[in-house]
């Protein structure tokens, strides 16, 4: 077969008669974000599900309070803050099944930890002990990716890899506005929807990149209107609303089980911490802004759908509460234990067999130690 | 009778063929292996090294790309993840650069910051090095760059049964390996056996090409037949030139390096990448460590010049020839002038 034999790979003269590849109307996102809290759609959701979700809101955001003091406390080197962005984090999570893989970046702690991963496992990267702390087969979340935007190939690769192998596993990658100008975010998005991955595009649209805002980093109607270009349907989505985060994710993610290909997702948020505890958030944007932002605060919206709804009284509340104030307990006294790392497992993950020079450094170290030793021991 | 296996066996062939064989039986060897790449599918690749590949292993196997080296690599690492044996080509050395984050931050990185978990058993193929008349950005030799970032393996074979033998290697290998492909030589023909080709050892063991007893050249890739060359000429000064393949960058094989360096107490390194922050200086460090007590002239580079790759009309003039090791190695302090009392 000729190249020009094949089916797709002969493009005819430009003429009166062209079209594009594929209709763009359908891949066009939502004019408006969507939203159920507060709509009339409201009424129909599960309230199962609506618990679930508060439940995961109400430890999100004790988690991020926990996290941000345990910096103060010297306990992490640095903790890039959710908060204000949980429905996000806990949406994805509880989108995939267990089969499934996450792909997060360095601020998608909490997303990592509803899946099911241990907290202080999650947290070894920010606390300077191992970069991943955790086995990124066991829960499949992939380790926590800081340059950004750069693990988004590899979402494509893996759910590429899984639908040749005849899997129904889908990859749900994380990224945020600011990422979203990088180029592996064009190459990840575009290699997906070539190849048809079943992959899930999470865009946490929090209005900043650090201290950037979105005006200065693109000019694209919004950043869910990038999907057309490469061929991907997006959604827009209220980031505030859990249910309809999980809802749109949801849906994403069962077009992608079932063959459809992958979708861009832009959820509107706001990261209402600092970029991390070494941020002055205050030398690029408003108290007003802040505020406005509180006042659409993820946890209260769904709390209060419900108690509207008659399905959260004061003591459920505090019983939720509570749980998180255990959960963020137990997080302080373990992360007050002191890491014991083995300085000798420096050479043991560079290859799976030490070279002659990693074999003489680690002789190196072993003798600097015992000679350390020595010196205590004096 | 084994005359009849000689006369049916070798033939000559060339390196593009040997790797050519050495993808196929790797990939008929192991449904893991995945080659992708830019036109490596229905072309068979710019340097027709993936030719057939696609026609018998079918597009999934052996997959055309979307035009991104970066997204190559960074979905290669996703396969991989996934328990696939990714086989990447880059189309030209200096077309690979894009790639170079997901080679340096996470190629290299991943089984390291997981602890062990997550090896990423990945072959980077790259055709490498000038002498062939490419234009701006096709002769690029960037060793130095892979060799000093750890976790990577750097692999390039001189020979058509060791680039066989290296790339069945490297794509066994459970570590990433960039495999260096010396773009010169891919024409290079030698009687090769291609149903019974020979073992190579495994990445980290260098060979000594040819024996010699004055002066060691340490060198890889398309500069070990300059080498050859070179001793060759060398005999009618009375040198008799040892030439030592390194074929393995990393792991580096230290010990045939050194046990060659202390017999003959001479060396000089060889290659076409830049000498300023080469591979030569790491050599010639490593040979000055270990030996010193033998050394009769301190050791000598002979690399590309400290210039971005010259347009062919005068890539000539850079490229490391066998004039110029002759020179080096006439430099090797035979008659001492301290003892001739010619210093002055």
């Amino acid at each position: 077969m000729t190249v020009l034999e094949q089916p797709g790979s002969h493009r005819p003269p430009p003429s009166r008669a062209w079209r594009p590849r594929t209709d763009p109307a359908p891949l066009l996102p939502d004019e408006e974000p969507y939203r159920l809290l507060g709509t009339p759609a409201a009424d129909a959701l599960d309230p199962g599900l609506l618990r679930l979700l508060y439940g995961h809101l109400v430890r999100g955001r004790r988690y991020n309070t926990q996290a941000t003091a345990l910096t103060r406390q010297g306990r992490l080197a640095v903790y890039p803050s959710s908060s204000g962005q949980e429905a996000c984090q806990v949406a994805a999570a509880l989108a995939l099944e267990e089969r499934d893989w996450l792909f997060p970046s360095y601020r998608d702690t909490l997303a990592a930890i509803a899946r099911g991963l241990d907290p202080v496992q999650a947290l070894t990267l920010l606390r300077g002990d191992w970069h991943t702390g955790y086995d990124p087969r066991e829960h499949r979340v992939a380790p926590l990716c800081t340059p950004l935007a750069t693990q988004l190939p590899h979402a494509v690769g893996l759910a590429h890899a899984a639908r040749l192998a005849g899997d129904d596993v889908v990859a749900l990658a994380m990224v945020g506005d600011g990422g979203t100008s990088e180029g592996d975010f064009h190459e990840a998005l575009n290699f997906a929807a070539v190849w048809k991955a079943p992959v899930v595009f999470l865009v946490q649209n929090n209005g900043f990149a650090i201290s950037v805002p979105l005006a200065k980093q693109t000019a694209a109607p919004s950043l869910a209107h990038k999907g057309v270009g490469y061929g991907i349907p997006a959604r827009l989505v209220d980031g505030n609303d859990a249910p309809a985060v999980h809802e749109v994710l949801s849906g994403a993610v069962r077009r992608a089980r079932a063959g459809g290909g992958p979708t861009l997702v832009e959820a509107l948020t706001y990261r209402v911490d600092a970029h991390t505890n070494a941020d002055d958030a205050t030398r690029y944007r408003t108290d007003a802004e802040v505020a406005a932002w509180r006042a659409h605060d993820p946890v209260e919206l769904l709390e209060r759908e419900l108690a509207r709804r008659g399905l959260l009284d004061e003591k459920d509340v505090a019983a939720e509460r509570e749980a998180a104030e255990r959960m963020a307990a137990e997080l302080r006294d373990r992360m007050n234990e002191d890491p014991v790392l083995d300085p000798m497992e420096l050479f043991d993950h560079v290859y799976a067999r030490r070279t002659g020079r990693l074999r003489r450094q680690a002789e190196q170290l072993r003798a600097e130690l015992a000679a350390a030793e020595e010196g205590t021991d004096r | 009778m084994t005359t009849a296996v000689t006369a049916t066996g070798r033939r000559p062939a060339t390196m593009s063929q040997a790797l050519n064989r050495a993808l196929r039986d790797a990939m008929a060897a192991d449904p893991a292996v995945h080659v992708l790449g830019e036109d490596v599918g229905t072309l068979g690749g710019v340097f027709r090294i993936t030719a057939g590949l696609a026609e018998e292993f079918g597009d999934d196997r052996c997959t055309d790309t979307p035009l991104a080296e970066a997204g190559i690599l960074g979905t290669a690492v996703g396969m991989a993840m996934y328990g696939l044996r990714p086989v990447v080509e880059m189309q030209f050395d200096a077309f690979g650069y894009p790639s170079l984050e997901q080679l340096f931050s996470h190629v290299a990185k991943m089984r390291n910051r997981t602890r062990g978990r997550l090896p990423l058993p990945i072959t980077v193929r790259i055709p490498y090095g000038g002498g062939i008349g490419g234009v701006e950005h096709h002769s690029d030799s960037s060793e130095a760059l892979y060799m000093a970032t750890p976790g990577l393996h750097v692999v390039t074979p001189a020979t058509v049964a060791d680039a066989y033998g290296l790339l069945r290697a490297a794509i066994a290998s459970d570590d990433p390996v960039v495999f260096l492909e010396p773009k010169r030589l891919y024409w290079a023909k030698a009687d090769w056996e291609p149903d019974r080709p020979e073992e190579v050892p495994g990445i980290g063991t260098a060979v000594v090409r040819r024996r010699g007893s004055s002066a060691t050249l340490i060198t890889y890739g398309p500069s070990v037949p300059v080498c050859l060359e070179a001793a060759e000429a060398a005999r009618a000064e009375g040198w008799d030139l040892e030439v030592v393949d390194l074929r393995s960058l990393v792991p580096l094989d230290e010990e045939t390096v050194v046990a060659s360096v202390r017999r003959t107490g001479r060396a000089v390194v060889v290659h076409e990448a830049a000498g300023f922050g080469g591979p030569g200086g790491e050599l010639a460090a490593t040979v000055a460590e270990r030996c010193f007590h033998h050394l009769e002239a301190p050791v000598l580079r002979v690399t590309g010049f400290d210039v971005p790759y010259p347009p062919p009309m005068l890539e000539k003039h850079h490229l490391p020839g066998v004039d110029r090791v002759l020179d080096a190695v006439a430099r090797l302090q035979w008659e001492s002038e301290w003892t001739s009392g010619g210093a002055n």
